[in-house]
């Protein structure tokens, strides 16, 4: 990480959030928790739920890991943030079992399986168990934020090119391409978007490209 | 007690091959693209891989069925599962070091984050879920494993020729892995229908 920032440094919220969504984007950037990118983002309905679960999530593990962090061993960090994880995503499923019942069916294993996202622990161990609540609540904002804009983005293309609709609603009256609601159109849509995101890092901010661990 | 055996070799085909866990379920993604760009680091993943989540899941399933039903506590079995897996994950990571040092050296970044990998927790869920006797849920964690290794051998063969392509630049890397992947999908999908459970 670049930014460390100590407690009493003034540190800039917008600029935590912008960072996560474009310069950090979990999906496109740093290509980490990509499973749900594809799974579930064959409609945008189904995309916008697991992006505001993850952001949930997040912004919760993000305040009580920078809550307890006084608290918590270094020895035994690491098992303790996949118990606050996972803690917080057993609520997570709960909730959508009970209020989204049509998508938590479609859905629902990817939202157990939000707490193996590599993005949540790192976030929980890069920066809030070093910082206060209220930067560590913005760092999981901006950082799920873009994961939420990821899925949306992905979901929009894959539902528009894929049924001709956006949101169950049809809007385009052409034959739509079956491909891209197989599972080879999310790989299809997420490949082309990651060489577009690089593209834009080279074209306008003389990034190397090579977004990612690749 | 031939038409058993029938039946687990149909969740044996179904799990490895038709609902494929990277191709179809699109799970372990982060481990198939950080590991696929070789050959011999593929083939150690895809041995441990499956060897972690064979035993994850049997374990998963004593605990589930014998623990977790008769105290009535199985709304925990996210927390659960993931503690499980990530003590046998620790366990087997002591065990590469001691045996084979030089594949930890190359494989130890993912062995650490195997815990938090999708797959290993996604068996335990899925058998779970789908309330598989122990057999079935054994079945079932040999045919993602060797799906999974399967997956990941086929990626690795192409993304060593791969190297050598002229790819354009903002293409380079994890974008061109990711088109790669979509036409294997595609491919895959031809499986689909082969049997019906």
């Amino acid at each position: 990480m670049e930014h460390h920032h100590t407690n009493d440094e003034k540190i800039n919220y917008g600029q935590l959030i912008i960072n996560g969504i474009f310069k950090e984007n979990t999906i496109f950037r740093l290509v980490i928790s990509l499973c749900p990118a594809i799974a579930v983002t064959s409609n945008v309905r189904n995309g916008f739920l697991l992006g505001v679960a993850v952001v949930f999530v997040q912004v919760m593990v993000n305040s009580t890991v920078s809550l307890l962090r006084n608290f918590i061993h270094p020895r035994i960090r690491i098992p303790i943030f996949m118990l606050v994880i996972s803690g917080w995503v057993t609520v997570v499923d709960m909730l959508m079992a009970a209020f989204a019942r049509g998508a938590y069916k479609e859905i629902g294993l990817y939202i157990q399986i939000i707490v193996a996202f590599a993005s949540i622990l790192a976030r929980a161990e890069v920066f809030a168990s070093k910082n206060r609540i209220i930067p560590s609540f913005f760092d999981g904002l901006g950082s799920s934020l873009g994961f939420l804009v990821a899925l949306v983005t992905i979901s929009f293309f894959r539902e528009l090119l894929g049924k001709g609709s956006l949101c169950g609603i049809s809007i385009l009256d052409a034959k739509p391409m079956l491909i891209m609601i197989l599972p080879a159109g999310g790989f299809l849509v997420t490949g082309l978007l990651m060489g577009f995101f690089n593209w834009i890092d080279m074209r306008f901010y003389g990034g190397k490209g090579a977004g990612g661990a690749g | 007690m031939d038409s058993e055996f029938t039946k687990l070799f149909e969740l044996f085909i179904a799990a490895s091959v038709i609902n494929n866990f990277v191709f179809t379920r699109f799970l372990g993604l982060c481990i198939f693209f950080g590991v696929s760009k070789k050959m011999e680091t593929a083939i150690g993943m895809s041995i441990t891989f499956t060897a972690v989540m064979v035993v994850s899941a049997a374990l998963s399933w004593l605990v589930f069925n014998y623990i977790m039903i008769p105290l009535e506590i199985t709304f925990l079995k996210i927390v659960i599962f993931i503690g499980i897996v990530a003590a046998f994950v620790q366990a087997s990571d002591t065990v590469m070091r001691k045996v084979s040092p030089g594949l930890y050296y190359k494989l130890g970044v993912y062995l650490a984050l195997i815990s938090t990998n999708c797959i290993i927790i996604a068996v335990p869920l899925i058998n779970a879920g789908e309330k598989y006797n122990f057999i079935e849920s054994l079945t079932f964690g040999v045919g993602s494993g060797i799906g999974f290794a399967l997956a990941l051998i086929i990626m690795a063969s192409i993304r060593e020729k791969l190297e050598l392509a002229d790819v354009p630049r903002p293409f380079r890397g994890m974008p061109i892995a990711w088109v790669t992947t979509a036409l294997i999908a595609l491919a895959f999908t031809g499986f689909s229908g082969l049997i019906t459970l």
